[in-house]
């Protein structure tokens, strides 16, 4: 009955074989005359955007594939009637293929590693940044090892104890000392990685006030699909906000009864001092989003009803990190990393790290929140009080001009 | 002729509904059969698996060509494509229900659905389900989840589209995007008949397992693959409903006008009546068992290839107490896991503390189970059928997402990396893929066993290596991404300067997901095609110890034709030293085995001791058994 089989199935792969070679060469042979008389003039632009053809490729792959596996088929059913072994041993197949993949991964981790571990994100230009580099790194050394070592284990073994009919297996049930060691030895690692980051962690989210070195606030509020920047002003101290308030002309709704708030100041981009700590105050107008900072590993999201703090230190200028990563268009970025909603792919706001002086300079420009319309609307007839056009000695125009309203007004 | 006998009596079976009293409708369709419960479930799984695939593609072309257009997109989508080009929302809504069929319709209720329902009767010895009629209605509820959801892609506004975690207020505020409109109506009314059917699922496995077992299969004599349906179906059953808690929650705030998940919102400048709630409320209830649910996802895979590597390697999986206890201890800790989510999300940052000490501490359980499965493999006999070359690829993304898993575990560095690429590559390694080669080992293993016949070996080869090579081109190179800053659910990188050079990697890996959806088609084919077509199984195809292959191939209801057999070892003596056959089946009493027992085998049963010593003294010949 075998032998029957045999000859069926070998009739009719043969056949196969001989239509398709037969279909092919004919293909050709039209093809080549085809591209004999119009060789030059043929675009295949149409032909690679029309779902047919990819759809005839595939096909045309399939064909492909069930021709070898019929040949596979024919080879087998001949070695079997001949009366010798198994055709193809797919056991001493799969183990080799077992053991490419183990070298050709490999070199593949390695590849990525080196080609695309050159193209992420600079070293950390924050001082709590650092120490997540660090950990970041030992993290990486660490699990580099394990993945190396326990793949070559892994394909290794499925190479050396593919199936034979000669041997029998080891029969090996448990080793409680073996358990207990690889119980243990990762428990020891993890507990070194998890105090590391707790400790990382603690002083990244608890820290100390210095009196003497007070934190810039700056208060990022976000909205679909963009970020609006609060500057405290010449108190230090950005104001209290109420949703409640917030109208077309006071999108932030800012409660401008609070003194605090009437000297805030607005920004196109995020400009920060080096070296001095920054405390984010972040907000969210509508749904939450995220603000992700990457350059200074900085991410918190932006909630709804919550406000959350994020302090850090800036430790390279814009100016420094675009020598230190060769790329005079380089800028420091802050956008959205939680879905947020249509325009969530573009978020984006431009962060600068300057001198102190300069953004001494830079900070003197911006305007406050506080308009006329705004002191309508809140019934203040008077504008700053004069204390801060007085503090502020590089008063710009919009003070000069509050100033005067204040006298008009008067 | 045994063979054709069976045959002849298989193709009987099908062919004439009518014997047994049984209707078309009573045996196919509301079939109280644990076996077609199963099937059901495999094939509804398999089905929305190519759907949420075919999505998935979908939105990969969008990301390797962003600027291009694709007419045949218009063709499906119509003016979610306009111009040939997916539009933003409709991109969301892409992710948003891909990530929903794949986490909860595929590899929840395709895995354990599957698996639980046909091995759980048939490996512990039990004639069927404690409540069929449950186990029926889990189905029908499972079934009624997928075409909501996917009904929701029929609606005007498009389907939900606020990401799988569908956190408020994005979620509920329906002016936020246009899938917050009915399309996340829709989702929430499928998530709470999914709950229920999950729910009517595990308590039908657990109160099983635990009061139905044969004769002799005594907890401790359990293959691994119930261990491992039994400790999902107890973590199913603890978390899934505080999500319904929360859904519920969710849909009084979306359509009743109450404040849980919201509060202090302005749209544009329309403010909101609502306050007093809280948007991490939902986090936290939503990850209470989003945890616990990538352990649902992973745990019946790693038992399914707890099986298989043992059954293939002709060897007693290592370590089978550390097994047990790796997944009790995976179960318990799950529970206490869920915050390192929510590191970055205005959690209390001591919170994050605690979080990660518990997070970093689910790695010990997982690291054993990794290398038992090695020591498993040293020294064995490997046959590489098609299931076992899927429980080893399990393995080997086990091992590569998970250990990303203890970068994003570690609060101080999830700061950088969450919500980048880089959780997006962690996560489809450890628990999509791996889950995924653990579903498929489970239908190459325990096709004959659902079918009577076997699927083609040489199509599963193919099948394998495709997907193998594919799956880590696909997400390797994602981890990279993530590393450099750029967020997931992006829908263009072409606003930002520093991602445009992704651009190419986004193109390298979009081919390769389609080289990937392709390979699939090999199963598909023959998994259909060897239903009906597939060489009939023989009895025990894998030659394997646990009981589920003592039971006849042509499927009976009450699965044993007479008494239900009684078990008498446990399911892992392959290659026993000093027996003729490399495996013992569970049924085969140790008096039959005189010449292979081991002292240990009688768990000091004093009796059984002195007459195996007995013995050993009258047959001296065989005394030297390694």
């Amino acid at each position: 009955m075998s032998l029957r089989k045999f000859i069926t199935n070998k009739t009719t792969a043969a056949l196969a074989v001989l239509i398709t070679a037969f279909a092919n060469t004919s293909v050709f042979a039209q093809d080549a005359a085809a591209g004999a008389a119009a060789a030059p003039k043929v675009d295949m632009g149409e032909v690679y955007k029309s779902v047919i053809f990819y759809i005839l490729v595939f096909l045309a792959a399939c064909l492909f594939i069930a021709i070898i596996g019929k040949a596979i088929r024919v080879y087998e059913l001949s070695r079997e009637a001949q009366g010798k072994a198994v055709g193809i041993n797919w056991n001493r197949i799969h183990a080799s293929l077992f053991a490419l993949f183990l070298v050709v991964g490999l070199y593949g981790v390695y590849w990525e590693y080196t080609v695309h571990g050159a193209m992420l994100l600079p070293d950390a230009a924050s001082e709590h940044g650092k120490k997540i580099d660090e950990m970041f790194n030992l993290t990486l050394i660490i699990t580099t090892i394990v993945f190396v070592v326990t793949h070559i284990l892994l394909f290794g073994f499925s190479y050396i104890y593919k199936y034979s009919a000669k041997r029998k297996a080891y029969y090996y049930p448990h080793n409680n000392t073996i358990e207990k060691i690889w119980t243990i030895v990762p428990a020891l690692v993890l507990t070194v990685l998890v105090l590391m980051g707790f400790l990382t962690w603690r002083s990244i989210f608890f820290k100390v006030e210095d009196p003497k070195n007070k934190p810039l606030q700056i208060e990022v509020t976000s909205e679909q699909f963009k970020w609006s920047i609060r500057y405290p002003g010449a108190d230090g101290v950005v104001g209290n906000k109420n949703y409640k308030l917030t109208t077309a002309t006071n999108p932030l709704g800012i409660d401008f009864k609070d003194l605090n708030s009437r000297d805030d100041e607005m920004a196109d981009e995020m400009v920060i001092p080096v070296g001095k700590p920054v405390k984010l105050i972040l907000t969210s107008k509508d749904v939450i989003h995220s603000f992700y900072m990457p350059h200074f590993r900085v991410q918190l999201n932006t909630v709804p009803g919550m406000r959350v703090y994020f302090e850090f230190t800036p430790t390279k200028t814009t100016a420094e990190m675009q020598q230190e990563t060769n790329d005079p268009n380089f800028k420091y970025l802050f956008y959205c990393a939680k879905i947020c909603g249509s325009g969530h792919y573009n978020m984006q706001k431009v962060v600068r790290v300057v001198s102190e002086a300069e953004y001494k300079t830079w900070i003197a420009e911006q305007k406050t929140y506080l308009n006329d319309d705004l002191r309508k609307q809140f019934n203040l007839p008077v504008a700053p009080a004069p204390a801060k056009a007085a503090a502020d000695s590089t008063a710009t125009d919009t003070a000069a001009v509050k100033t005067n309203q204040m006298a008009l007004n008067k | 002729m045994s063979t054709i006998a069976l045959h002849d009596e298989h193709n009987h079976d099908h062919a004439d509904h009518g014997h047994h009293k049984e209707t078309l409708i009573s045996k196919y369709i509301f079939s109280m059969d644990h076996k077609m419960i199963a099937k059901q479930f495999l094939i509804t799984g398999i089905i929305m698996a190519v759907i949420a695939m075919g999505l998935s593609i979908l939105f990969r072309i969008q990301l390797a060509w962003p600027d291009k257009t694709f007419p045949f997109l218009e063709t499906f989508l119509g003016k979610w494509a306009e111009g040939g080009r997916i539009k933003a929302d409709f991109y969301l809504a892409l992710v948003t229900i891909h990530g929903t069929i794949m986490v909860f319709f595929v590899l929840t209720a395709g895995l354990s659905g599957t698996f639980s329902n046909l091995l759980i009767p048939l490996q512990i010895g039990a004639r069927d389900m404690a409540s069929p009629f449950l186990n029926m209605l889990s189905y029908w509820f499972f079934f009624m989840a997928c075409v909501i959801m996917m009904s929701s892609f029929f609606i005007q506004t498009g389907p939900a589209s606020g990401g799988w975690t569908v956190y408020p207020p994005l979620s509920v505020v329906a002016k936020a995007m246009p899938g917050s409109g009915m399309g996340m109506t829709l989702w929430l009314v499928s998530m709470v008949l999914f709950v229920a059917s999950s729910l009517m699922g595990g308590i039908n496995y657990v109160s099983t397992i635990l009061n139905m077992r044969t004769k002799g299969m005594d907890l401790w004599k359990m293959p691994l693959t119930i261990w491992a349906f039994f400790l999902t179906a107890i973590l199913g059953i603890l978390s899934f409903p505080v999500l319904v808690a929360g859904v519920v929650l969710m849909v009084f705030d979306r359509s009743f006008g109450t404040s849980f998940y919201l509060s202090d919102i302005v749209m544009g400048t329309d403010i909101l009546p609502n306050e007093g709630g809280s948007p991490i409320l939902w986090q936290h209830l939503f990850w209470f068992l989003g945890h616990p649910e990538v352990y649902i996802v992973i745990m019946p895979a790693l038992g399914i290839s707890s099986e298989v590597i043992s059954v293939n390697s002709r060897k007693p999986i290592f370590g089978y107490h550390a097994m047990v206890y790796s997944l009790i201890g995976i179960t318990v800790l799950s529970f206490i896991v869920w915050g390192h989510h929510m590191f970055v999300t205005g959690m209390n940052p001591l919170l994050g503390g605690v979080f990660m000490i518990t997070t970093l501490i689910i790695a010990v359980p997982s690291a054993v189970k990794t290398f038992n499965y090695l020591a498993t493999l040293w020294r064995g006999n490997i046959r590489f059928t098609p299931a076992m070359l899927f429980a080893i690829g399990l393995v080997s993304f086990f091992i590569s997402g998970g250990l990303t898993g203890i970068f994003l575990g570690n609060a101080s560095l999830d700061i950088n990396l969450h919500d980048t690429y880089f959780v997006v590559a962690h996560f489809h390694l450890v628990m999509g893929s791996a889950a995924i080669f653990g579903m498929l080992a489970g239908v190459y293993h325990w096709f004959p066993k659902m079918f009577g016949r076997m699927m083609n070996a040489k199509l599963g080869y193919l099948h394998f290596w495709l997907t193998f090579i594919a799956a880590y081109l696909v997400f390797f190179p994602l981890h990279f991404l993530g590393l450099d800053g750029v967020p997931r659910r992006y829908y263009a990188f072409t606003e930002f300067e520093f991602m445009k050079k992704w651009l190419t990697v986004n193109v390298f890996v979009t081919w390769a997901a389609i080289m990937a959806a392709l390979a699939q088609v090999a199963f598909l084919f023959n998994f259909f095609y060897s239903i009906f077509k597939g060489k009939v199984s023989p009895q025990n195809p894998w030659e394997s110890n646990t009981l589920e292959w003592t039971a006849p191939v042509e499927h009976l209801h009450g699965n044993w034709p007479g008494e239900i057999p009684t078990v008498y070892r446990w399911p892992y003596d392959y290659s026993k030293p000093g027996h003729d056959a490399d495996f013992i089946p569970q049924t085969v009493p140790f008096s039959q085995t005189m010449s292979s027992n081991l002292p240990h085998d009688f768990e000091g049963n004093a009796e059984a001791e002195k007459i195996q010593q007995d013995w050993e003294l009258a047959n001296p010949v065989t005394e030297n058994k390694g």
